[in-house]
């Protein structure tokens, strides 16, 4: 077990390092500088050359890269070109609604998912397994933000349950905050769960077909039993790698979201630091992205763990 | 008063009739056998009885257990007789339990679930029964996971979950079909065992009639979902009255006529020769840079084999066999050692070298449904290995040189259009045997050719191997666990035991009068008719029990 975790966490490492390579190359090469963009295109050479120089444009691309990731280890992301700020202080205010809200529509969806799928597959062809995967069919099929427009006009213009959009900040109390994240949490749930609950169900159909299930039937277990106890943990490996790669996605695939509702997340202002060629921003955002896909891989890895022992011993 | 009692059972599965107007009964402490090929509804009868039938099977007749009415009762009464009066052992121990739960826990539910006694007693009991079936405590404790014990090992937990409870009624549905010979006689002996403690009654599921006329009081012997004839087992397997039992009996003894003189050295080099083969795995990671110390799966293995012979390379199930059978293929790199196959050596040749040793030696696998792509013609899977020969046939070519191999293993040209599924499991070996002998080959390596099938195609499939030993003069290297198939067809026997061949000499020699003991033990264990059935007969005739 120890030998295993050792080698997730090396190999995120490993990710982590390349990733860092890759994404300062690739913004090396996109067209544009930065300079030139911050001054106007009229700006004076001199300004501009004078900018580069303070910018550190100018040094070799190593070194620039060397001074990059050794910045970013104690925690110096450099500073936005465009709001003149650390960014570092910029990530960690959007972190604060788009973390809440990525692990609430996690909570969400896996809460509605997992017991829908497991229904679906006990039921396998009946009439309420045809209804319920029909309405994931559509749920997968719908874009979110139609659905988010539908929750606004339904819970806050109509019933006026909760606020149509915008962020008080959690300055504001911790319920009005919550209270804003709810509509586009469940916006981004519904979709996620509904691929989840298919998931589910196939895994758990799968499982269902083996022979130790009939073991367990033969024993005389209830069928019911059968598919909590032994069933619903076999089946739980490829759920766990989907659930991985959803959160990643509900961390930083929202902006649509975050649009409809106008949420201050880290969406937004990788998108705004984009359109605006503030690249600093968007290497500490997509660095603080990789770090997080790697921390979640070798958490699902854990997961697998715990729920195979074969892969405890495995070598 | 019988224990068991199915009287005009009648089955079908979505409008397809599978059992009809089955009768049997079992007496408690009786073993009964019920033989037949597979999908004669052998498993089916099983099922009815336990009611774990597939949703869409509807059953009739009769079928009373301990008094009950198995038909008519509801779920939850079939649930607390399943596990408790009723057991039921399977034929595949490799993935019959649960493989993210501790064996204790997975024996333990079902003492629970059944008595409700507390988690403590409930393993203390498992531990117990455990025990009982040759799995002491510090071996295999409770917490033992399945996937850290063998196939054998595995099957005894099985075992232990069905006995548990000491169940009235025992069902053993081919419990030692995926064992080898030895494993096979210790289960058997097991089962044994448990049916005189306990006077449990048991149903014997096989297709091996030397197995049943070894256990079972009384056969039963179906055929296509009908009983075709029951009675004392003894009686009915040596009188063979029914036209199938005697079909049956015969395959399962059959031997290929091979009119060939045994005596006549083979003269010339060797066909093949394997010289100080040895194969070693890396040992399991123990530590960051430790590891335990390399697994000999093959050890300083030597022999050689002239053209034309036949030789059995025999063992138990991990000897090394398969591994060996790889590295003579040039499938596996030996660790040392040399192969060479017509004088010509094998390893350290790269693919395009090999071309023509591979041309000289071809394979047959166990199983005939697994080793085809199902969306290919019969055409292009027996063609396959044309693209060996330095020039491809063109397909006027291909298509006469499919249609010669097809019609060498007894199938029509006609059938290269068709696809695999349309052909049973016996054609399907056919066809294998088609796609290995398409390059003439000189070598034949075949990995246990006919465990997979059922007695009466076995039968035709050795008289195949047989007769092309005699026409194309093949060289067969079989590689079986099963000494029948050594006796039908081969010259000489080689006994592999812990990765080396401890035993070599003419098959019959070798078979009659083994001298090393891992010889003794796979002669000792495997079940011979004739010899079982002299013994049931004389206690039918003397009336007292075995």
């Amino acid at each position: 077990m120890i030998a295993y975790l050792i080698k997730r966490i090396a190999i995120g490492l490993v990710t982590l390092a390349v990733a860092s390579a890759v994404v300062f190359c690739v913004l090396e090469i996109v067209p544009g500088d930065p300079a030139l963009l911050m001054l106007g295109m009229n700006a004076e050479p001199e300004a501009l050359a004078a900018l580069r120089d303070e910018m550190g444009l100018n040094q070799p691309v190593l070194l620039r890269y060397v001074d990059w990731v050794s910045g970013m280890m104690v925690g110096d992301f450099g500073r936005s070109y465009t709001y003149s700020s650390p960014v570092i202080d910029l990530i960690a205010e959007r972190v604060l609604v788009s973390l809440p809200l990525a692990l609430m529509a996690l909570f969400l969806s896996t809460a509605i998912a997992l017991p829908v799928g497991i229904f679906s597959a006990a039921r396998r062809g009946k009439a309420a397994d045809t209804m319920v995967m029909g309405a994931a069919q559509v749920g997968v099929a719908i874009p979110n933000f139609w659905f988010a427009l539908l929750l606004i006009y339904l819970f806050a213009v109509w019933l006026r349950l909760v606020p149509a959009g915008g962020f008080p900040g959690w300055g504001a109390g911790v319920w009005p905050a919550v209270k804003a994240l709810i509509m586009p949490a469940v916006a981004l749930a519904l979709p996620q769960a509904a691929i989840l609950a298919r998931v589910t169900r196939s895994a758990m159909l799968e499982v269902l077909g083996e022979d130790y299930i009939r073991t367990a039937r033969a024993k005389g277990m209830p069928r019911r039993i059968v598919l909590w106890h032994h069933a619903l943990r076999n089946a739980l490996i490829p759920v766990l790698t989907i659930l991985g790669l959803q959160f990643a996605f509900l961390l930083a695939g929202t902006i649509i979201i975050e649009n409809v509702f106008y949420l201050p997340g880290l969406g937004r202002l990788v998108f705004q630091a984009i359109t605006q060629r503030d690249l600093i921003v968007v290497e500490g955002v997509m660095m603080l992205l990789v770090a997080t896909v790697v921390l979640v891989n070798i958490l699902v890895d854990i997961g697998y763990a715990i729920v195979d022992p074969r892969l405890r011993t495995r070598r | 008063m019988s224990l068991l009692s199915i009287e005009n059972l009648s089955l079908d599965i979505g409008g397809t009739p599978i059992l009809k107007d089955i009768d049997l009964q079992i007496a408690p402490g009786e073993v009964l056998g019920l033989v037949g090929e597979s999908g004669s509804g052998k498993s089916m009868t099983a099922l009815t009885v336990m009611q774990l039938l597939p949703e869409a099977a509807r059953a009739r007749g009769r079928v009373t257990f301990d008094g009950i009415d198995i038909l008519a009762a509801p779920e939850d009464a079939m649930c607390r007789l399943r596990g408790d009066d009723l057991g039921m052992v399977f034929q595949e121990p490799m993935t019959a339990l649960n493989p993210v739960k501790p064996i204790g826990e997975q024996v333990a539910e079902g003492i629970r679930w059944h008595t409700g006694v507390s988690r403590a007693d409930a393993e203390a009991r498992a531990r117990a029964i455990l025990d009982r079936v040759g799995l002491p405590e510090a071996k295999f404790p409770l917490s033992r996971y399945p996937h850290e014990l063998s196939g054998g090992q595995r099957q005894r937990v099985v075992i232990a979950i069905a006995c548990a409870l000491k169940p009235k009624l025992l069902i053993a549905d081919e419990p030692t079909t995926a064992l080898d010979v030895v494993l096979q006689a210790q289960i058997l002996d097991l089962l044994r065992d448990l049916v005189g403690e306990n006077r449990m009654g048991l149903l014997l599921i096989s297709h091996d009639l030397a197995v049943v006329a070894e256990m079972a009081d009384r056969v039963t012997i179906l055929r296509h979902g009908a009983v075709m004839e029951s009675g004392p087992t003894g009686a009915v397997l040596s009188a063979r009255r029914h036209p199938y039992t005697r079909q049956l009996a015969e395959a399962s003894t059959h031997v290929p006529a091979r009119p060939r003189d045994p005596s006549a050295k083979p003269s010339g080099p060797p066909l093949l020769e394997v010289r100080d083969l040895t194969r070693d795995y890396p040992g399991r990671r123990t530590g960051l840079f430790q590891h335990e110390k390399p697994f000999r799966a093959v050890d300083g293995v030597s022999f050689s084999l002239p053209a034309g012979h036949t030789a059995a390379l025999v063992g138990r199930s991990g000897c090394g066999k398969s591994t060996l059978a790889r590295m003579i293929l040039a499938l596996d790199r030996p660790t040392a050692g040399s192969v060479s196959l017509m004088g010509e050596t094998l390893e350290g040749k790269s693919e395009a070298q090999l071309r023509g040793a591979r041309r000289n030696m071809q394979v047959v696998f166990q199983d005939p449904y697994g080793s085809f792509n199902p969306r290919h013609r019969v055409e292009r899977l027996v063609a396959e290995p044309l693209h060996l020969f330095d020039k491809r046939p063109d397909a006027g070519e291909r298509r006469e040189r499919v249609a010669q191999a097809l019609d060498d293993v007894g199938l029509a040209a006609a059938d290269m259009d068709k696809y695999p599924h349309e052909f049973s499991g016996g054609q399907r070996q056919r066809i294998s045997i088609a796609r290995a002998i398409i390059t003439r080959p000189k070598l034949i390596v075949a990995d246990e050719p006919v465990s997979a099938l059922d007695v009466s195609i076995r039968a035709q499939i050795l008289d195949l191997f047989a007769d092309l030993n005699q026409r194309l003069g093949l060289t067969y290297l079989f590689i079986t666990h099963d000494l029948t198939v050594a006796r039908a067809i081969t010259d000489e026997v080689m006994v592999m035991d812990e990765g080396r061949i401890v035993e070599r000499g003419p098959t019959s020699d070798v078979l009659r009068h083994p001298t090393t003991p891992a010889a003794q033990a796979l002669v000792g264990a495997a079940p011979d008719l004739e010899q079982a059935l002299a013994r049931r007969l004389s206690a039918e005739r003397s009336g007292s029990p075995l």
